[in-house]
């Protein structure tokens, strides 16, 4: 304590202990790197053999040191702020926020209107926002159980898989086998709405024996759950064709075809034809399926079963003692969320014109969950942009050969997007672990509404 | 009735890896009640470094019996520091500051530090599998059935019983540990609670990390048996030994010692039989249908404690 007072006279550095704490620095973090990062075993013609890399190994150790020294002399030798002062500077905030705030989503939805106009037609742009606008739906379907619901739902790829597999298997195999070939230009059209309820069911199939679970066990039950999906795709070899997938038709615009010649899409609207129109109409489905889920999602939230989520979120025993019927409520947040899952799923199949189990892996649900929780669990515009920078820094760490200069040979920086994505998951946790957006709209006030900063909404306040 | 005996010892010694690893899960879950999502990685990373250290001093299955078992315990010994400087570090960085925080967070945290540890070790080793050849060799013959085809031999390989009897050494060694010592005692208090047991004097703090660091040296032992029993690693077995391992410490009652142990022990067998008698294919399936059950049915598991949910 008093030598707390005395550095807030004057910065005094405790040099003993700051010491002491850089030796502690550097020997863990030289047990971190040697033999991980010291040694890399490559392969050369006879056998594998050891390279060493202690250049990069004393670098980072440098790094991490000086940052280390750097936050002792400057950052945590500071005394600590006068709490209100911090305070005051909330509701300004908080007013430039309710300012801005309503304008963020028309503009956004105006940009993706006009997007395909934008950028003129570039094929990679379409393609690229199609990417980001399937994982904009997928979050914001995931987000009804793990930001709303407040249930961790790891195997959510599962009902992505439905979805897709749903629509393979329904337009290869089975709308030819029952009503002819005739039914194929439409059976995107019908097996969408197919599709989702398949889901939904499977949701509600999976969902109702693991609601009884505690969070973190429903976490892994679900897990588990997608993990049996994926194996049973596999393997089941005579239902859907194992590893090598199925091949599927692509979706026709309302019964006309993107090909060339007369009957398709350019022939009927007397326009020359060109491949680009199936991407925009691609893009222009994805981004009303999204649209679809947001407004959906946002009613739901002022109806009765949207409010029981939330309480759900906040304290599952108190819902319980108000008479919230929890396994219900758990059980409809489950199967809505899956059916926007089995939707974006039968979307997937289609854009890709293929799918096989290998899309359906665990790290994708990860994926999707890190959108939700870097969008700040709950917050739908904040899930936009997470996805935004998510996929976009995919698409950036694909192309960005600068760092290959840097890196140490060999080294491919497409490994390093999955690295961040881990990072930026623990760093939100604990830094901001309600979202960047922090603010949260009330839907239930009694006289005036009231924003109640993310910082002070914890377990059961706010 | 051979073929049988085979897969009981094949079983057992699957089991004693996923019961060491489930160690792990059971201890932190017991003590702070969350589910270290990251520990199949720890197990994973002391694998990888175990591989590391072979290939760096040249241990070969050649050399003599007393050297091969020098080097094997210094190759362990580097193993478990390594692993436990990692799931030490995960603790201070990723799970200490999030106590208190929201009910999810901690895991959310595990997940993302789970991906971490997976893509750490991928950007630094490649992804390609990382094999040894085989060092321990050699073993017995324990019977031989004449049959139309052949003869069906049961063998009970050298690694097989290195396997076993160094598990059976280190969940003696850490029985008395936890029953013994005061730093058990503090182990124990804390798990009973937390709050009471730093009031007590007891340094929660240190304990927690003590937890984390005697489990990620199992696990990290586990890593080593595991890499020499099927020769090869790489940068993704964690997922799936921590999964089973989880299942295991569930299905033995989490928070429970001998509990992980006989949950690794059932997980083991479970699959081995399931894969000689009925498909390879579905062996994984198996093992989380196990999980499902488990966790749907018996969540206190076999010797665990039923949990009363506190407001």
């Amino acid at each position: 304590m008093a030598a707390q007072d005395a550095a807030s006279a004057r910065p005094a550095y405790d040099w003993p202990a700051i010491l002491k704490d850089l030796a502690g620095t550097a020997i863990v973090s030289m047990l971190l790197m040697v033999p991980i990062v010291s040694y890399k075993s490559v392969i050369t013609q006879y056998s594998l053999v050891l390279e060493a890399r202690w250049g990069t190994v004393f670098t980072i150790l440098g790094i991490i040191l000086a940052a280390r020294l750097l936050m002792h002399l400057f950052v945590w030798n500071r005394p600590p702020a006068a709490l209100p002062a911090a305070k005051s500077s909330g509701p300004a905030k908080a007013s430039l926020t309710d300012r801005i705030g309503p304008w963020v989503f028309p503009v956004l939805v105006a940009f993706a209107i006009l997007l395909p106009i934008i950028s003129g037609g570039d094929r990679r742009t379409i393609d690229l926002s199609i990417y980001i606008l399937t994982y904009i739906m997928l979050a914001w379907g995931l987000n009804i159980v793990v930001g709303l619901a407040g249930l961790l739902d790891l195997g959510y790829v599962a009902f992505y898989a439905v979805g897709a597999y749903a629509y393979a298997l329904l337009s290869t195999i089975y709308f030819p086998y029952w009503f002819g070939d005739g039914m194929l230009p439409w059976a995107f059209y019908i097996t969408l709405p197919l599709a989702g309820l398949l889901a939904a069911l499977w949701g509600v199939i999976l969902g109702f024996p693991v609601l009884r679970l505690r969070g973190d066990y429903l976490a892994i039950v679900t897990l588990a759950f997608g993990e049996i999906i994926r194996l049973v795709l596999i393997n089941w070899f005579s239902f859907t064709n194992g590893p090598q997938g199925i091949t599927v038709p692509k979706a026709t615009f309302f019964g006309l075809p993107f090909s060339a010649g007369p009957g398709g899409f350019a022939d009927f609207f007397g326009i020359e034809h060109n491949r680009i129109y199936y991407y925009i109409f691609l893009y222009y489905v994805i981004l009303i399926l999204a649209l679809v889920t947001y407004f959906v999602t946002n009613r739901l939230r002022r109806l009765p079963i949207g409010r029981a989520w939330e309480a759900l979120r906040e304290d599952e025993i108190a819902c319980r003692s108000l008479g919230i019927n929890t396994t219900n409520t758990k059980l409809t947040a489950f199967a809505i969320g899956a059916m926007f899952g089995g939707f974006a799923g039968c979307f997937f199949a289609t854009r890709q014109g293929f799918v096989s189990p290998e899309s359906f892996v665990f790290i994708e649900s990860a994926i999707i969950l890190a959108v939700v929780v870097l969008g700040g669990l709950g917050s739908q515009i904040g899930i936009v942009f997470a996805a935004i920078a998510i996929m976009g820094s995919f698409e950036l760490f694909r192309e960005l050969t600068i760092f290959q200069d840097y890196l140490p040979e060999g080294t491919d920086p497409v490994h390093f997007r999955m690295l961040a994505v881990g990072l930026a998951m623990v760093l939100m946790m604990r830094f901001r672990p309600r979202g960047f957006v922090t603010r949260r709209q009330p839907t239930v006030f009694l006289k005036e509404r009231k924003a109640v900063s993310g910082d002070l909404v914890k377990e059961g306040h706010g | 009735m051979e073929y049988f005996l085979q897969q009981l010892i094949n079983g057992i010694t699957l089991g004693s890896i996923y019961g060491l690893i489930a160690i792990g899960y059971t201890m932190v879950y017991g003590i702070i009640g969350m589910i270290n999502f990251a520990h199949g990685d720890v197990f994973m990373v002391g694998s990888v470094a175990a591989f590391l250290v072979i290939l760096g001093i040249g241990l070969t299955g050649g050399s003599g019996l007393l050297l091969i078992l020098l080097a094997l315990i210094l190759v362990a010994a580097v193993a478990m520091i390594v692993a436990s400087a990692y799931n030490w570090t995960i603790e201070r960085l990723a799970y200490k500051p999030l106590r208190g925080s929201f009910r999810l967070a901690p895991l959310i945290s595990a997940i993302g530090m789970s991906i971490v540890l997976q893509e750490f070790v991928r950007v630094n080793q490649e992804g390609r599998p990382k094999p040894v050849q085989p060092i321990v060799t050699g073993g017995y013959e324990l019977m031989t059935r004449v049959t139309e085809t052949g003869e069906f031999i049961v063998r009970l390989t050298n690694m097989q019983i290195l396997i076993i009897v160094s598990t059976l050494i280190l969940m003696a060694v850490f029985t008395i540990l936890i029953q013994k010592t005061s730093l058990g005692r503090a182990q124990r208090a804390c798990e009973q609670d937390m709050k009471m047991a730093s009031l007590l004097g007891i340094d929660v703090d240190r304990t927690i990390s003590i937890t984390f660091i005697m489990g990620a040296a199992l696990a990290a032992f586990a890593g080593l048996m595991f890499f020499l029993y099927y020769g090869v690693t790489d940068f993704f077995v964690g997922f799936l030994a921590g999964i089973k391992a989880f299942t295991a410490a569930v299905l033995g009652g989490i928070g429970s010692l001998p509990g992980a142990m006989l949950g690794g022990l059932i997980i083991g067998l479970i699959e081995t039989m399931w894969s000689a008698y009925f498909t390879v294919e579905y062996k994984d399936v198996a093992a989380f249908t196990v999980l499902v059950i488990v966790l749907i049915f018996m969540p206190q598991g076999l010797l665990g404690k039923p949990e009363v949910e506190k407001v």
